[in-house]
């Protein structure tokens, strides 16, 4: 035999296309100084566990009773859980014929999906209907299968915002499909212009491309805005007289930290506008058990709930969901938990309240210490992180800088984010893997890094910030 | 348009053995759910636009992708239960019997108590700090919890990790398959799944770059495969597995479909084998395999080895043998066979499908294309911790002398025999049915018996436009209430039937099973009978 079977050049070309920057080049650089024994502060992905954020109580202890249900036989297991958790596990346990060890309902498990119904209805006033709600393992494998069903061919376009969280480019790439670019406006503090939507989408269609979907990540990645009702009554205006179905991935949505724009889901704004709009426009909207306070990154559970989809092609993202099998049944059982958490009156709820509170606050406070320290900064301008769980200042970086990048053969904010990395151990994602305008570069890092080591890691960001500044500007600070 | 090569009529002519082709399943016996609102398949709208998510606008890959295990029947099962929930008596039946899927744990099976102590430790390591936990959990659960927690940065098991899985965890399993096969095996081979299915779906959008690719499967096969090649655009280039020698794998086989389908224009790129087989059970014999080995480092095909129920196998005259070992054991090594080797925690003793557990072991790539399976495995950031955790402890099981090995040992081998009895139990079943024919399982968790349908019934399925096999099973189920899946769902030669069912009812369930599907089946034959 001569040739590899599989070699580079035999490979599918929409793999090679793909880019993830979020475990990239800086990422791979830091596990690799990591290994040389370096001290890494990786702030590249939002995974807040392997930041110092705790697990929350309850739903740990619920699960790991469901994991285990001969615990539940056992007199002393009072000893070690509490009376409500054990209740909570036993109702769980009831849900799943077969316990966690079974392949669930290719949906999920009907007694989840229904909590989860109840959860959006409240949360939004209006009904939602179990059968279109469908968990996920994850809600990157979710958005994964939506976009795998809209995407026929290279001609069919995708609205993106630019920057944008690169699982949406990755999964367009591989699908084959293109994408459509819509650039948020960092002056407006990443605000929404539907001007430029209409801009895009025509001159997509110029270059031939049939426009399909919308995607809105809100509140944003790695932006951070939070969309007014008004930007989303717009934006659904948008899409019925565009024929694009709007993606709605709002993983962030427990993450705000200010009160003039909390969170309004997609699917509330659409069912106010009333009829016609409200039983035209399609909607699938996307929510996980990785961000929010919960954090819990690991477990891979999420769940899209489809609006006006016709029945039948339910039926067919039915079908492609049962070649899976099942969702993991331990992540639908922290997903029932989170939409469903302990109440006023239960014996662990204030245990409960208090370890959320706690988070939610302190991410507040952080997001604000890193955008001021940011701001703080020679060169960099940050806007605020209204929500999620990121920030993305800009760095100006001087054009020697630029030149140097260019002789090392890097793009700029890659080589900045290097230096970073080797100078401080900071490790961040470039701006260019979220997508900028051209010639203006940012990073993305984290606000997870503990309350209590932040101010050392501003002043350390900001002493190599200034130091580079002054080395590439040739003045003096 | 489905993408299986067909034979072409030269080939007809020039062999001397009847050219099978690959079932094509009448559009009613494939999966459609039946929908519960009135067929209109687009929303009311005032544009004569299609909406952008409708039948007609979607993905035709969607479409024309199949997968039976969780098809129709099952649906019509689901309804049937809904029934009797609500009036006991409404069918000549008490349940629903579901003996489609390869699920033990819905079915009664026990998980392993060892496995699932140190998940619930992995899952609230707070209480390894208790005094109450050693009363609760057995004392080498614990220390296994405090190793494998040790292994995780920060101890934060609900923390994304790695792309591939965590480390360690891949130390013990890349251990483990060194136990097993004799040969060393690298951590860095192994990609960590949810399930084995995810990384069944990523070797093929590798593999895949146009119809023109193909992937050889085995006919009858798992349908991930067919449904994952359709998913990708590909082609699926049966071959067919010899049901009058307990479904053997002949190389031949496997170079006439090869050659047939060069010769249309397809470039094969890979084989797909399963073993221990689905639906098929047979264990290959390890001068089979060689065979096998050989056949792929001559033709340039990667080996895609779907080695899920290695640990089902119910015969003394077989045994399993990894692909790996087998190709090590004939001074193979990377340069010689690209192989990727499929585990999950789904299948053998264990059973554990809901926790989506799984690896793949890739070797034989060069590191270009090592860097692209990374890539595409680090969009999805990382699999569950807690699938991570028990595919460790799949191929790191208690040892003699651990505390939990005895009660461990007694749970594996009484699911193990059990597995055997009902194999067994349900094989002779089959066999004493009228026109009825059934291979021995000699591993999985599959019968997969083979009906002579009568004239008479065929028509009647005809007429209800379903596939004959369709209709028996539709027929048996609202007869017994036992579930299981057509032939067509699986592949099988034109003109032949048969069904899926698995050995998975508890044991005192088989024999009421065994009286049902007996009386169904001569009550069938009397009525159709010529």
């Amino acid at each position: 035999m001569g040739m590899k079977a599989l070699d580079h050049e035999s490979l599918n070309e929409n793999v090679k296309k793909v880019q993830y920057a979020v475990r990239g080049e800086l990422y791979l650089r830091a596990s690799e100084l990591q290994k040389e024994g370096k001290k890494i502060i990786f702030t590249n992905v939002g995974n807040p566990h392997a930041l110092g954020q705790r697990p929350l109580t309850f739903p740990r202890q619920v699960v790991a009773l469901c994991q285990a249900p001969f615990l539940l036989d056992d007199p002393n297991v009072g000893l070690l859980f509490p009376a409500d958790a054990i209740a909570s596990a036993k109702r769980y346990l009831s849900m799943t014929p077969g316990g966690l060890g079974a392949y669930s309902d290719s949906r999920g498990l009907p007694g989840i999906r229904k909590e989860v119904a109840e959860f959006i209805e409240r949360r939004d006033g209006y009904s939602s209907d179990p059968e279109l709600i469908f968990l996920t393992d994850g809600a990157s494998k979710g958005v994964m299968q939506i976009l795998n069903c809209i995407i026929r061919g290279q001609g069919d376009g995708v609205l993106v915002p630019v920057p944008q969280y690169p699982l949406y480019s990755a999964t367009i790439s591989l699908c084959g499909g293109s994408l459509v670019p819509y650039y948020l406006d960092e002056s407006a503090n990443w605000g929404l212009d539907v001007n430029n939507l209409r801009e895009s989408v025509a001159q997509a269609r110029f270059n031939g491309i049939t426009v399909r979907a919308m995607v809105i990540i809100n509140p944003g990645n790695p932006t951070g805005q939070c969309l007014s009702e008004a930007n989303l009554r717009e934006i659904l205006n948008f899409c019925h007289q565009e024929n694009l179905v709007l993606l709605g991935d709002e993983v962030y949505q427990q993450n705000i930290y200010q009160d003039e724009r909390p969170f309004i889901s997609a699917r509330k704004v659409l069912m106010d506008m009333g009829q016609p709009i409200s039983k035209e426009v399609q909607l699938v909207s996307f929510h996980t058990v990785s961000k929010g306070y919960w954090g819990e990154c690991g477990q891979r559970g999420g769940y899209f709930e489809m609006t006006n989809i016709p029945p039948q092609t339910v039926d067919e993202i039915y079908k492609i969901s049962s070649i899976s099998l099942s969702p993991n049944v331990p992540a639908q059982i922290f997903m029932g938990l989170m939409v469903n958490p302990p109440k006023p009156g239960d014996i662990s709820y204030e245990q409960y309240v208090r370890e959320s509170k706690g988070i939610l606050e302190s991410l507040r406070r952080r997001a604000r210490i890193m955008t001021d320290g940011f701001n703080s900064c020679k060169n960099v301008v940050c806007n605020f992180t209204e929500g999620a769980m990121y920030s993305f200042p800009q760095i100006r970086l001087p054009p020697k800088a630029i030149e140097a990048a260019k002789d090392a053969g890097k793009v700029p904010d890659i080589f900045y984010c290097l230096k970073l990395l080797e100078a401080t151990g900071i490790s961040t994602v470039p701006g260019s893997g979220f997508g900028q305008k051209e010639g203006v570069f940012h990073l993305r890092t984290t606000i997870l890094p503990a309350e209590e080591d932040m101010p050392e890691i501003m002043s350390s960001f900001k002493k190599f910030n200034d130091e580079f500044m002054e080395q590439y500007e040739g003045v003096k600070m | 348009m489905r993408r299986f090569v067909i034979g072409s009529a030269r080939s007809l002519i020039e062999r001397s053995r009847q050219n099978y082709q690959f079932q094509r399943p009448l559009l009613s016996s494939s999966y459609r759910l039946l929908s519960s609102t009135p067929a209109v398949d687009s929303p009311s709208s005032s544009s004569t636009m299609s909406p952008p998510v409708a039948l007609n606008t979607i993905n035709p890959k969607v479409i024309e992708c199949e997968y039976a295990v969780r098809g129709e029947i099952v649906n019509l099962a689901q309804k049937l239960q809904e029934e009797i929930n609500t009036k006991p008596d409404a069918h000549p039946f008490e349940e629903i019997l579901y003996c489609n899927i390869g699920n033990p744990q819905s079915l009664g099976q026990h998980p392993i108590t060892f496995f699932r102590e140190v998940l619930a430790l992995c899952d609230h390591p707070t209480i390894l700090d208790k005094s109450e936990t050693q009363g609760l959990f057995s004392a080498d659960s614990i220390e296994r919890a405090w190793k494998i927690l040790d292994q995780i940065p920060g101890r934060a098991t609900g923390a994304y990790s790695h792309s591939q899985g965590i480390k360690g965890l891949r130390d013990t399993i890349a251990a483990g398959i060194e136990a097993r096969d004799g040969f060393p095996a690298d951590p860095n081979d192994i990609f960590l799944t949810d399930g084995a299915s995810p990384a069944v779906h990523m070797m093929m959008q590798l593999l895949i770059r146009s119809e023109k690719d193909g992937i050889l499967c085995p006919i009858p096969q798992y349908p991930l495969y067919s449904a994952s090649i359709a998913l990708h655009g590909g082609t699926l280039v049966p071959y067919y597995l010899d049901e009058a020698t307990g479904w053997g794998l002949e190389v031949s086989e496997l170079k006439k479909q090869l050659e047939t389908s060069r010769s249309m224009g397809i470039t094969v790129r890979a084989l797909v084998v399963i073993n221990p087989g689905n639906p098929t059970g047979q264990v290959l014999a390890e001068e089979n395999q060689k065979a096998i080995v050989e056949f792929c480092k001559q033709e340039g095909l990667v080996l895609l080895a779907d080695e899920v129920y290695q640990e089902n196998v119910y015969v003394p005259e077989k045994k399993f043998h990894s692909f790996k070992k087998v190709s090590r054991s004939m001074g193979y090594g990377e340069k010689d066979l690209s192989l990727v080797s499929f585990q999950s925690v789904s299948k053998g003793y264990y059973g554990e499908c809901g926790k989506r557990g799984g690896y793949m072991e890739v070797t034989g790539f060069g590191a270009d294309v090592r860097e692209q399976i990374y890539k595409v495995a680090s969009v999805n950031l990382c699999s569950n911790i807690s699938g991570q955790i028990l595919a460790s402890l799949v191929m790191s099981p208690p040892k003699v002398g651990d505390e939990s090995y005895e009660s461990y040992g007694a749970e594996r081998d009484g699911i193990l025999s059990s597995l055997a009895r009902r194999a067994k139990t349900l094989e002779d079943a089959f066999n004493k049915l009228e026109g009825v024919t059934c291979n021995k399982a000699e591993g999985a968790m599959y019968l997969f018996p083979r009906i002579d349908l009568p004239e008479k019934a065929i028509k009647a399925a005809e007429a209800e436009k379903k596939a004959p096999d369709a209709y028996y099973c539709q027929r048996l189920l609202t007869a017994t209430g036992i579930v299981v899946v057509p032939g067509s769902g699986f592949g099988q030669v034109p003109g032949t039937w048969h069904f899926r069912c698995t050995i998975l009812p508890q044991e005192e369930k088989i024999p009421a099973i065994v009286t049902r599907l007996t009386d169904f089946h001569k009550s069938f034959m009397d009525e159709f009978r010529g």
